[in-house]
Parts: C-alpha cells; sequence; structure tokens
C-alpha cells in the first residue's frame, strides 16, 4: 500500500483563501500564528498548500479542530468550492495528469457522477429531500448513463440493503427517516457507480453513539468489500482511529503532521497533536 | 400604415414597429439555429396583457405579411374567444386573409393544439407558450435553470419523471410532456397533448414558440428530431380514447374533447374543429404519420 508508484489522487498546493490577498497572506497565517486571517488585508486561508497523495483503496483521515479547513478540503476536491490555487489529479482521468480542479463544470460533473462520492455531515447536503430515497440514489444512476427504471430500482434497492435501510421504504422521502438512516441512504447514494473515491466529511458527528457505531460499521465493511478509497474528515479522534490507515493533522489551514494513524495516535510529535490525543484520553 | 376609423388612429403595417419586429426576427433566427434553446427576446407592450398570447402575437406580427393567410385555434377551435380576437387584432392591423381551413392557411397560431391535418413546408406553426422553461417544476431560480440547460444537466428532470412512475405507476404528465430537441436541449412544447408530441419530430413546417410573459422564444426547425423523455422500459404514450369516437362525425383516430351533457352523461368530439368540419362536409383531411398513430389505427381496426 505504501508503494509511491500506485496512487490514486495526487493534491498538490490545494489552497482556497477568502478576500483579497497579499504576497505575505500565506507567510503571516498558519499554525505559527495561531491564525488564519492575514493581518494586512484581513483576508481568510481556509487551507493552504495542501500536499497527499492518496493510494487506491486507502483510507486517509484528516483531523483537526473546527475552522481548521478540513471541510474545506474535501469541498474542493469535491468541486463544491473552487480553488485558489494548487491541483489535483486523479489517476485514470484522461492522462493522469489532467488537473481536475480545472477542467470544465460538464466534466467536473462526469467525474462526481462516476468517479467521486460525498457523504456530508448534514444529510441535507448531500440529498434531495423533495425526492424519495430511491430518487435520489435514482439521480446518480441516471446521471451514470442508467435509463431503466428496472434496473435502478433493483441497484437502488440492494444499495439501502446492503446499508441496512429497510427496503420496502425506499419510496419515502428522507423527511421520514431518523438520522441515521438519512445518513445510510446519503451513503447508498454515494457509492451507487461504485466509485474509487469517497468523501466522508464528519458523517457521524450529531448521532447517538449506538447509531454511530452502526454507520462506522458499515463504512468499514464497505470499504473493504468494495475496496474504495476513502478521505475521512472527522474532529473525532476515535472515528480516525477506527477507520483509517493514514492521518493528517490540520490547523489553522496547515497540514501540521501526516503519518500512520497509529503512530500518530501513540506518538504524536506537534504540539497541537498532542493537545489532541491527550485530551481523547 | 393602417388607419383605425373609430379613434382616428394610424398603427404601423401589424401594430409592432418595424425596429422591434426586425428584433424578433433576428432573435427567431437565432432560435432556429440552436433548435429549442430559449432565446430571450424584448416582448413588447401589446394592447393585451402579457400572458394572453402575446408570445405567439409578437411572432405573428413580427412575421406576417400582405400575401399570407392566417389562421389561428385555441385548443383546437376556430372560434373560441381567445381565438376570435386575437385574429380580428390581426385582421384590423395586416388586413390580410384569414380563413379556417388549416390547408389554406401560411401561419397559424396555436394555444394548446397543432392541428389534427398534416401541415406543409410552406406553413408555419406559432405556439401561445405560457411557461417556457421544462425545468421549472424542478428547479425554481432562473440562473439555475439557464445553468443546467448550458450544461446539459437534466438529472433532476429525470429524477422528476423517475418518482412519476414509482408514485403512480407511469410518467404522469398529461399536457406539455418535455421533450429533448435534436438530441440536445430539454424543451417545454407549451401544454399541447401527448397526441400532438409525435408530430413535432421530423415536421415539414416551422414550429416557432412565443413566451410573452416569460420573454422568450424557441423553435423547433423542419426535420428536426424531438423525442420524449422515456426510460427504456417505461415509454411514452399518446392518449389511446379506446372504445371512444367522435359524437358527430364517428371518427376514431383524433384527439377527442370529453363534453358533459345536461343529463349528466358524457359525449366525446373531435378537438380540432376545422378537422371535423372537414370531415363533416367534405372528406378528410390527410392526417399527420407518426409511429403512434398508426398503431393506435391498427388496434383500432383490428379490434373491429
Amino acid at each position: 500500500m505504501m508503494d509511491n508508484k500506485e496512487w490514486l489522487l495526487k493534491v498538490e498546493n490545494l489552497t482556497k483563501i477568502y478576500g483579497e490577498h497579499s504576497v505575505n497572506t500565506l507567510d503571516k497565517t498558519g499554525p505559527l500564528f495561531n491564525s488564519n486571517q492575514c493581518p494586512e488585508t484581513g483576508a481568510i486561508v481556509a487551507c493552504a498548500n495542501i500536499d497527499f497523495t492518496l493510494h487506491p483503496g486507502e483510507v486517509l483521515g484528516i483531523v483537526g479542530e473546527s475552522g481548521s479547513g478540513k471541510s474545506t478540503l474535501v469541498k474542493l476536491l469535491y468541486f463544491d468550492l473552487m480553488a485558489t490555487a494548487g491541483s489535483a489529479c486523479l489517476k485514470g482521468y484522461k492522462e493522469d495528469n489532467t488537473n481536475i480542479l480545472e477542467v470544465s463544470n460538464q466534466q467536473k460533473r462526469f467525474l462526481r457522477n462516476h468517479k467521486m462520492g460525498m457523504v456530508y455531515q448534514n444529510p441535507r447536503d448531500g440529498l434531495n429531500f423533495r425526492f424519495s430515497s430511491g430518487g435520489n440514489i435514482a439521480e446518480k444512476l441516471l446521471m451514470a448513463g442508467n435509463f431503466h427504471v428496472g434496473s435502478i430500482r433493483e441497484r437502488a434497492s440492494y444499495l439501502l440493503e446492503s446499508t441496512e435501510v429497510p427496503v420496502p421504504r425506499m419510496d419515502e422521502t428522507p423527511e421520514s427517516f431518523s438520522g441515521g438512516m438519512q445518513q445510510r441512504v446519503q451513503i447508498s447514494k454515494a457509492i451507487a457507480n461504485n466509485p474509487p473515491l469517497l468523501f466522508l466529511d464528519e458523517v457521524t458527528t450529531g448521532l447517538d453513539v449506538s447509531v454511530q457505531a452502526k454507520v462506522l460499521d458499515m463504512i468499514r465493511r464497505l470499504q473493504q468489500d468494495l475496496n474504495i478509497a476513502m478521505i475521512v474528515v472527522s474532529h473525532d479522534l476515535s472515528v480516525i482511529r477506527m477507520l483509517t490507515d493514514r492521518t493528517i493533522v490540520m490547523k489553522n489551514g496547515r497540514i501540521v503532521e501526516k503519518g500512520l494513524t497509529d503512530q500518530i495516535l501513540q506518538d504524536p510529535q506537534h504540539g497541537y497533536t498532542q493537545l489532541l490525543v491527550s485530551s481523547l484520553l | 400604415m393602417v388607419e383605425e376609423k373609430k379613434f382616428h388612429r394610424q398603427f404601423n403595417y401589424a401594430f409592432i414597429d418595424e425596429r422591434t419586429k426586425k428584433e424578433i426576427r433576428r432573435k427567431l433566427l437565432k432560435a432556429v439555429c440552436i433548435p429549442g434553446y430559449q432565446v430571450p427576446y424584448s416582448s413588447p407592450e401589446m394592447p393585451i396583457a402579457r400572458g394572453w398570447g402575446t408570445g405567439g402575437l409578437h411572432i405573428t406580427l413580427s412575421l406576417i405579411g400582405k400575401e399570407d393567410t392566417f389562421k389561428i385555434i385555441d385548443q383546437g377551435s376556430d372560434a373560441s374567444v381567445n381565438a376570435c380576437n386575437l385574429r380580428d387584432f390581426v385582421k384590423n392591423t395586416t388586413d390580410c386573409d384569414t380563413t379556417f381551413e388549416t390547408s389554406k392557411a401560411t401561419l397559424i397560431q396555436t394555444r394548446h393544439r397543432i392541428t389534427e391535418e398534416e401541415l406543409k413546408a410552406h406553413q408555419i406553426m406559432i405556439f401561445q407558450v405560457p411557461q417556457p422553461e421544462p425545468l421549472r417544476g424542478v428547479e425554481r431560480y432562473e440562473k439555475k435553470t439557464r445553468e443546467m440547460h448550458a450544461e446539459a444537466d437534466y438529472a433532476k428532470m429525470w429524477v422528476s419523471l423517475y418518482e412519476s412512475f414509482v408514485r403512480f405507476g407511469d410518467i404522469m404528465r398529461g399536457a406539455g410532456y418535455p421533450v429533448k430537441v435534436n438530441g440536445r436541449y430539454v424543451m417545454s412544447p407549451s401544454p399541447i397533448p401527448r397526441w400532438d408530441i409525435p408530430n413535432l419530430s421530423d415536421a415539414e413546417c416551422l414550429y416557432l414558440f412565443g413566451a410573452g410573459r416569460e420573454k422568450r422564444l424557441y423553435a423547433v426547425p423542419p426535420h428536426t428530431t424531438v423525442e420524449p423523455l422515456e426510460f427504456e422500459d417505461v415509454k411514452f404514450k399518446i392518449e389511446q380514447f379506446e372504445g371512444l369516437k367522435c359524437e358527430i362525425t364517428g371518427e376514431q383516430i383524433a384527439f377527442l374533447d370529453e363534453l358533459y351533457g345536461s343529463d349528466g352523461k358524457t359525449t366525446h368530439v373531435v378537438n380540432d374543429s376545422d378537422f371535423m368540419n372537414q370531415i363533416k362536409e367534405k372528406e378528410r383531411p390527410i392526417q399527420w404519420v407518426n409511429r403512434y398513430l398508426t398503431e393506435k389505427i391498427e388496434k383500432t381496426f383490428n379490434k373491429n
């Protein structure tokens, strides 16, 4: 897995800045200054100079306190936000070295529908509550060119079954579901087209502990069954410990530490990580 | 110039001034060049309120010439109030010939129907469109729908059809069934019944659509493919009128209106008034040919 030739997603120098920035903006913000607001222009650096490589089937964790830029990072990669600078390349898309952050909207939608899945913290962001649960999954399948109602319903039932949502309720809107079920419908939708890459943004936040455990269990099972590469964003170290192989620790929009999850949890190097780990225990 | 004697007023020929007519014609050219694409236009003030057929009227008045013969129908009828008033208006401001006979007309303005009789290459059909945006039902913001058209992102439209099938067992769109024009734009065909949809495809005549209130023009040029949105296993169907026939002419292969009598009984008559008159008085005009109609004819006459 650590073989560097085998990669799926390569992210370089990914940066997102809100507002007008000067040449010093990046130098005067970050964990050293404990701030992500530029003292000169007032620009907010949501994340900056992010580099990492994701391997096929690998699970990468991103931890950090709120405002550290971890959600911004996955939203940039899922095209919900426009990056200020940086590049991301996806293996198997065009000539492997195409910067997917700069392709046309149509191509971005193609990538979202065929190569990626996203599970948001709030199911309302990932699901359309006016459509039925089956319809939400159908949206992904339709966009990948499946126009056969029978096979769409078959696939939707299969996905809901494997995420433990009662199949007889597939034609109800997610509105009538519990939070945990909504989250599982969202996961079904995200993996509908067997994407090689899945983003999970604080998926268990706001769920009660037993439901959290169930959702995490399911994600781990899906990951093992389908060998999907995942980027798991969480502020909860126990989620990170349970799911991920490698971890990136972020603070004030920068990466402060990265390495194997076990290593980071056992022997944190950076002061902030030490604080995180000690507050877990 | 056309003079109106009653109030001693003078109008430009066909009411609208020449520059505005030119603008509308330019927009129509653009609409023809990009089949199914909604072109914004000026929608100038008319003596009737926007949304009462002004879009159709703008197109008619900007195209009409002295040698044209004008016909106007409202849901198939030449004699309904909307049709009569607009016909009088066009007649008064242009002095051109008007007719009820489909085959004699060169310009046909219509509300919610295509004629039962097949149209030829020299004829133009002009629709009065209430809502030109097929995606409005699934997306309320104009900015978004324009983006969706630009990127051919019709996912929401498809999901709404899927939802309709799941809820009701069929795609429940009576009038205004969404169509894809020339393999690119999804278009609202204006609220014509499904019966008329196949006739939009690969026709000899030019179809123009005007939405006055929404300020949009669009077009289906001759010999352009127009496909109703359908799934591989849930197909588009036209109205069947199984076992029904026209009370007056006995016609079975035409779009029928349901009428309620004072005794509570329902009868059916041919919706297209000129088509019915032709059958009654002369002979049956040549109807459109499409595979849905052929199926209907086979089904009807094999049974009998």
